[in-house]
């Protein structure tokens, strides 16, 4: 079918910003597709400032249009505003670089970072004109594939998804690209042959080809229904990110975008052992970009957008091996004129604000660290073994060198947490004040506080969330304490997460199949945009989870067993069950754990089960900084000084009312 | 040395802000490398200044923009002519978004009235749908005939009651479209400019434009009306440069 843009371009004017919906970002490709070709529609169900920077699926992007038999194009969740112009219009979903209506696409693939975005799924399915439900679907319709983070426990999904992809995607796609495109070939067969082709690929999983059981409320089993499917998924890794040096040509949007800036992937993986991290956990082992591939990305890179600012991005850049030397020929690069260098995840030390200094040539506003937790023995539970002096070392360094904010972010609602250990972070807080006033006349410390929701494939996957009921108490503890304290928190500000959103991630990230009529009540009911506060309506799901016989409490704030079959046990992120929850025991009792990238393997899983190991260039820890590199890890058994978590079954709590 | 540039808004770029587009320039001077000023402090800006503001969703074969250029080591700016012209032209459309197009360069006078506030009047092609020209010509009549139009405007947050007919300098039917007319008007800009939707809010409520281009942008020397910089060929309203 040809182009939307037309009817588009007449309805634009009626919209809030428009430029969300026009495409012509330097780099885009304007594909030309063909019967011969798989046609992927890559989507991001969020808006365009939101989803245009998103790597993973620029990378794809490139990938996919470099292949002869396949193209791939874009498209973002449209705002609330556009979604109405277009169902008034009888327009649907379409892509932005040719502006072809979402029909015209085989694949329709989203990268899922977070659980609120779910029914924005659905209503880009639905606009799209694709049946809600993969059991409706014919072989007319497109296959409906997800990826991401969230792909790792996309039960919740699984009415409405043929497809979850685990891992990283730059080989599957090409393997999803074949078995589509031969299906085409052959005249679109039956959909549930190419279904059942996809699920031979390593690395993508097909809900509907597995029962789940249940006794009463228990899940007991999600089980292959036919013979030649695996028992267990696996997800994908890349061994080597030197091969694939992607994107090559980083969008660059008209309007203005978050992190509107060229981003370049230092490295993947994570392994500080963060345990209630699932990006780190999840992406394992480390895998470093050679530096002068980093350099070369970065040169050609700034000379062709005209961007004055490069993000070397990954969990932790400060951990790249000759991290110095690297940013170092970032600004010294006469070619690209005034480059300002930014290391969006800092590590918590005085080492790395060195380095921001050096390379921070724009204002310096403000710099932000994440110590996690107040206490030490807090931290020793999470395995973010952050000294105090650490931190502070790392705030008079920043203080001292012109920076005037610092933001802090922090959790709360982890396992073992007291009220003790909560109010430490404003001790920390008016600490590090102090040491700016050595500095400046009034330096300003910004706490922000996320409610912490346990994810799949960590350590925590077992803990009972905190009631949203408890989150509020202690955020409501830090603000008494703030205004109870007359001056001595001057400067300190507090900011929170909502605990409600919490609640709803907290639903999803550990959620099974039961949640899927939730989802859709929720949409049904208007329910889009939940990740946007101003959106986000908790009543909406507590009153789909009335009308679906399901209760919170187990879902969300019920501690897991052991044995207990958790909803995501036929998936695989290469980490060992026996491996997580001896960390799970370690954290009880306030064992930190040092990083597998330094010293010897712990056999998690995540290389050992895959025959690859970490690429890292360096054979020794950075210097400075005690983080995550043992030294300092307290090892003695911290048991006489440990708060018990009971495992079993807690005193029932009352949520959401009254409150 | 300063620079003006004078360049199209076309096609589907028209749906980006003039803050968009600010934005857009900055990127395309970097990639192009050219020699730009900057401010001095903690974050330095390229120093550019943009003409009147350009509606978002609306064309333009008359935007302007004054570039600060770096002095050159010894003060001697390097001498201007038609292939330096041409060379800087080719060199930022190719830095440029299809659809924002270059049309001019030409090196201006240091000092001076800014852009916004030497020009006095723009022309704009109008485009509605379902009129025809009679009923055009019947309209625009009555509206150039009438003394006063005093019109409800917003300014500053509160609504006032507005004599505008002064701004409407000329106002004509210029052709058929395909789907209805297409009307020229010349609206003045000081103290506030005249907006084409105000006008034709003041023709007739009903009416809207389907696309509104900007064709010129007038300013006065020694009672002449003359154009911050002229194009050799001017080109014809919304040519077909789309994107
Ligand atoms: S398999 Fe060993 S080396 Fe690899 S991430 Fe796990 S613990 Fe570290």
């Amino acid at each position: 079918m040809s182009s939307l843009w037309p009817e588009l371009e007449r309805v634009l004017g009626e919209v809030q910003k428009p430029a969300r919906y026009i495409g012509c970002e330097d780099g885009m490709i304007v594909p030309t597709h063909r019967p011969d070709k798989a046609a992927w529609l890559l989507i991001y169900p969020d808006t365009y400032e939101v989803g245009l920077p998103n790597q993973g699926l620029q990378i794809l992007y490139e990938i996919i249009n470099e292949r002869p038999d396949a193209v791939a194009e874009r498209a973002y969740a449209p705002w609330t505003d556009m979604a109405d112009v277009l169902r008034s219009n009888g327009l649907p979903l379409f892509s932005l670089d040719s502006h072809r209506p979402a029909s015209d696409f085989d694949i329709l693939a989203f990268n899922l970072s977070s659980e609120l975005v779910y029914t924005n799924l659905l209503e880009c399915l639905d606009l799209a004109g694709v049946p809600l439900h993969a059991d409706e679907r014919t072989s007319d319709d497109a296959l409906v594939i997800i990826g991401g983070h969230c792909a790792y426990n996309p039960e919740p999904l699984a009415d409405f998804v043929d497809a979850a992809v685990l891992g990283d995607g730059e080989e599957v796609v090409s393997e999803i690209t074949e078995v589509v495109r031969d299906w085409k070939a052959s005249g679109r067969g039956s959909r549930h042959d190419v279904l059942r082709e996809l699920s031979r690929l390593d690395g993508v999983y097909l809900p509907s080809m597995y029962d789940a059981e249940y006794d009463g409320d228990t899940l007991v089993a999600v089980t292959p229904r036919m013979d030649g499917v695996p028992a267990v998924v696996e997800k994908r890794t890349i061994a080597d990110l030197a091969d694939w040096p992607y994107p090559k040509n980083q969008l660059v949007p008209l309007t203005e975008v978050v992190h509107d800036r060229l981003n370049v992937e230092v490295f993947r993986g994570c392994t500080r052992g963060c345990r209630f991290c699932q990006a780190g956990m999840i992406t394992r082992p480390v895998r470093e970009r050679p530096a002068e591939q980093v350099r070369t990305m970065v040169a050609d890179g700034l000379r062709r957008t005209g961007y004055d600012e490069v993000a070397l991005t990954s969990l932790s850049t400060a951990d790249f091996s000759g991290i110095e030397e690297v940013v170092a020929a970032a600004v010294s690069d006469d070619a690209c004129g005034q480059v300002s260098v930014s290391l969006p995840s800092l590590r918590v030390d005085a080492f790395t604000v060195g380095i921001a200094a050096e390379i921070q040539r724009a204002r310096r506003t403000g710099l932000t660290f994440a110590p996690e937790a107040g206490t030490w023995r807090m931290r020793q539970v999470i395995n973010k073994l952050i000294n105090e002096e650490d931190l502070y070392g790392a705030v008079e360094s920043a203080f001292s060198q012109g920076w005037r904010r610092v933001k802090l972010y922090f959790l709360t609602g982890l396992p073992t947490e007291t009220d003790e250990d909560t109010l430490a972070i404003l001790e920390l807080a008016r600490r590090c004040i102090e040491v700016g006033r050595k500095y400046h006349s009034s330096p300003t410390v910004t706490v922000s506080l996320g409610g912490f929701v346990p994810k799949p494939f960590t350590p925590f996957q077992w803990f009972g969330q905190n009631t949203e009921v408890e989150l509020r108490r202690k955020i409501g503890l830090l603000r008494d304490e703030i205004r109870n304290g007359g001056r001595t928190y001057n400067g300190v500000k507090l900011k929170w997460h909502d605990a409600r959103a919490s609640v709803v991630e907290g639903l999803f990230s550990r959620g099974d199949r039961r949640l899927g009529p939730v989802i859709e009540d929720v949409w049904r009911n208007g329910g889009v945009f939940q990740e946007w506060s101003e959106h986000f309506d908790i009543a909406l799901w507590e009153d789909a989870m009335v009308r679906q016989g399901l209760s919170l409490d187990s879902y969300v704030y019920r501690h897991r067993t052991e044995h207990e079959v958790l909803p995501w046990d036929h998936l695989s992120a290469g980490l060992h069950r026996d491996f997580l929850w001896q960390d799970w025991r370690d954290a009880l009792d306030e064992l930190g754990l040092e990083d597998c990238r330094w010293i010897p393997c712990y056999d998690c899983g995540a290389c050992t089960g895959y025959g690859i190991e970490h690429v890292v260039a360096s054979a020794t820890p950075p210097a400075g900084g005690s983080q995550g590199t043992g030294q300092g890890t307290d090892h003695r058994n911290g048991a006489d000084t440990a708060v018990p978590v009971t495992l079993t079954a807690r005193p029932r709590v009352t949520v959401g009312t009254g409150s | 040395m300063r620079l003006r540039i004078r360049f199209a808004k076309l096609g589907k770029v028209r749906f980006t802000s003039h803050r968009d587009v600010a934005r857009i320039w900055e990127r395309a001077l970097r990639k192009a490398a050219l020699p730009v000023a900057y401010s001095e402090g903690f974050s330095p800006r390229p120093k550019l200044s943009f003409g009147l503001a350009l509606s978002t969703g609306f064309e333009s074969h008359a935007e302007y923009l004054d570039i600060q250029l770096k002095e050159q080591d010894g003060g001697e700016a390097a001498p201007w002519d038609r292939t330096t012209a041409d060379d800087m032209a080719r060199r930022l459309d190719e830095a440029l978004p299809v659809g924002i197009d270059v049309l001019a360069v030409a090196p201006t006078d240091r000092g001076g009235d800014s852009l916004q506030q030497a020009v006095v009047s723009c022309t704009w092609a109008i485009d509605i749908d379902d009129l025809d020209t009679e009923q055009a010509a019947e309209q625009v009549a009555r509206l150039l005939a009438a003394e006063q139009i005093v019109v409800e405007r917003e300014r500053k947050g509160r609504i006032v009651c507005e004599d505008i007919r002064h701004q409407v300098l000329a106002l004509d039917v210029s052709e058929a479209t395909e789907t209805g007319v297409r009307l020229l008007a010349d609206l003045g800009t000081q103290p506030r400019a005249l907006r084409p939707e105000e006008l034709l809010a003041a023709m007739d409520p009903s009416l809207e434009a389907r696309s509104v281009c900007r064709m010129h942008q007038w300013m006065l020397q020694e009672d002449a009306r003359v154009e911050p910089l002229t194009v050799d060929a001017v080109p014809a309203p919304l040519a077909e440069v789309r994107a």
